[in-house]
């Protein structure tokens, strides 16, 4: 009995404790840099798209939610024709982010994609894709990668020598 | 047909007007009290649990409750083909009837009553008794598994509680020598009973939380284990019945308390009414209070505490109010 009232005097001093509750769309808390919120789509520092679609953010996405078809441009650089997220199955796991070789496809710390049509939650490429190199600055995947294609070839990239000759080390 | 019209004629329609604005007034304040307090029993709990509850209708989210009957009187009414169909439509009736029934009797202010009877706490104790019909029957005739539990629960709980209901309240009659509610108002001129029956107001307070099963006692529809309990098959507006009957109820314990041991309408400078409103708030606060703070009493603790402890305390209180009475000699 006494420790029941005892209960009831501290629930009630509870009336002038602060409010755990954020009012949301009022005041919105502050949402930290690697929450997994919207996908997108990032180019290098040179304004190309980072994308190879190399199809491994679909095979790692456990919804499916991430639909794409290759294509090459004429310097023989792979890049997706389309490239297609269903938000409104994606559920924001990140898989698709450590799965890709090149930082192409980042999640944001955005979470506010609500909308009244399930249609508009199927975002297409150039709903994706933003003209910055998002979390990762500098990063260009073909200046590392040591693979030739147009513009770039074998030993022009970062910390590359160019091709030894093999025959040449004879003794 | 003349008999009849002369009787009418007879009738001063001048005299009626007053009553029946009191009829009605009494009426749709009860039911707008407890509509309200669904909504200021959700904000009150998210205040003392560091909440802020429903905000987002109308001006501090009083609309809650307009959208929440909306809701309720749109939601499919369903009656599942296994229940006893006349018992199930007409279980959610019999609270509310038996409840509002009760407010009835239940003095204002000077001069402001429904039915001024002469037995007026039995006429009370009667009604809730009744009330424990429309939770039996309810969960009886949902022929559901969960729903008799919680009927079967709901029995037993109310009728044991019911009995020390009675007896706390038998030292008030006592003091006041009256079961006329008006007349109790008016034996606390002096003191408040809440001081000289102090067990009487523990002892009925208690039984008060059993009788509409509220929080400590919510046996009958403890979530955690039976679902909803007895109106588990219940939906739509059935439901919401069901629930208006719970705060009906919770007004009706508090407006009951304020009566019988804290002087009723009686208190300086403001007029009656305000008082009488003042203090049925304070006391529905304190319910919901109870509410959030109290966990759920396991069954069998609960069947002690009313026959083991209540029960002897509720005899002894009428027992020394009698000697104390015979002794002073009024």
């Amino acid at each position: 009995m006494l420790s029941a009232l005892r209960t009831l005097w501290a629930v009630f001093w509870h009336a002038f404790a602060r409010r755990i509750t954020v009012p949301y769309p009022e005041q919105k808390r502050p949402l930290p840099p690697r929450f997994r919120g919207r996908i997108v789509l990032t180019r290098d520092p040179d304004g190309e798209e980072r994308c190879v679609a190399c199809y491994l953010c679909a095979a790692a996405c456990p919804v499916d939610c991430i639909a794409l078809q290759a294509t090459e441009d004429a310097h023989g650089r792979r890049y997706p024709a389309f490239f297609r997220v269903n938000f409104g199955r994606c559920i924001f796991c990140g898989f698709c982010e450590e799965a890709c070789p090149t930082y192409a496809i980042q999640l944001t710390p955005d979470c506010e994609l609500a909308d009244y049509r399930r249609q508009s939650l199927v975002y297409e490429k150039e709903h994706l894709l933003i003209s910055g190199p998002g979390k990762y600055h500098g990063y260009s995947f073909y200046r590392v990668a040591g693979v030739a294609v147009g513009g770039k070839d074998k030993g022009e990239g970062d910390n590359e020598l160019p091709p030894v000759n093999v025959r040449g080390l004879m003794p | 047909m003349t008999r009849l019209g002369a009787m009418l004629a007879k009738v001063n329609a001048a005299a009626l007007l007053p009553e029946l604005l009191i009829v009605l007034g009494v009426l749709i304040g009860a039911l707008t009290l407890a509509g309200g307090l669904t909504f200021v029993e959700r904000r009150l709990l998210a205040l003392w649990q560091d909440r802020r509850g429903p905000n987002r209708v109308g001006p501090f989210g009083l609309l809650q409750v307009v959208a929440d009957t909306i809701k309720l009187f749109t939601k499919e009414d369903w009656v599942p083909p296994f229940a006893d169909k006349p018992v199930f439509v007409v279980a959610p009736a019999i609270i509310i009837v038996s409840t509002l029934m009760s407010f009835a009797v239940i003095p204002l202010a000077p001069g402001i009553v429904v039915a001024d009877l002469n037995v007026g706490l039995l006429f009370f104790l009667g009604m809730s008794s009744l009330a424990v019909y429309s939770i039996t029957l309810g969960g009886w005739s949902a022929n559901s598994k969960y729903a008799l539990l919680g009927a079967l629960r709901a029995a037993g709980q109310m009728v044991s509680y019911e009995v020390f209901m009675g007896l706390s309240l038998m030292g008030v009659v006592a003091m006041a020598g009256s079961f006329n509610l008006g007349a109790i108002v008016q034996a606390q001129r002096h003191v408040w009973f809440c001081i000289p029956q102090c067990v009487g107001l523990v002892v009925f307070l208690i039984a008060g939380l059993a009788e509409t099963r509220r929080i400590p006692f919510d046996l009958p529809e403890a979530e955690g284990e039976l679902v909803a309990g007895f109106h588990t098959e219940y939906s739509g507006m059935k439901f919401g019945m069901f629930f208006l009957g719970e705060y009906v109820g919770v007004a009706l314990i508090s407006a009951l308390t304020v009566v019988l041991f804290f002087g009723g309408w009686s208190g300086p400078i403001l007029p009656p009414i305000a008082w009488f409103l003042g203090k049925t708030a304070v006391l529905i606060g304190l319910f919901i209070l109870v509410r959030a703070a109290l966990p759920r009493l396991r069954y069998d603790q609960l069947m002690r505490l009313g026959w083991k402890v209540l029960l002897p305390l509720s005899l002894a209180n009428v027992a020394v109010t009698g000697a104390v009475i015979l002794a002073l000699g009024r």
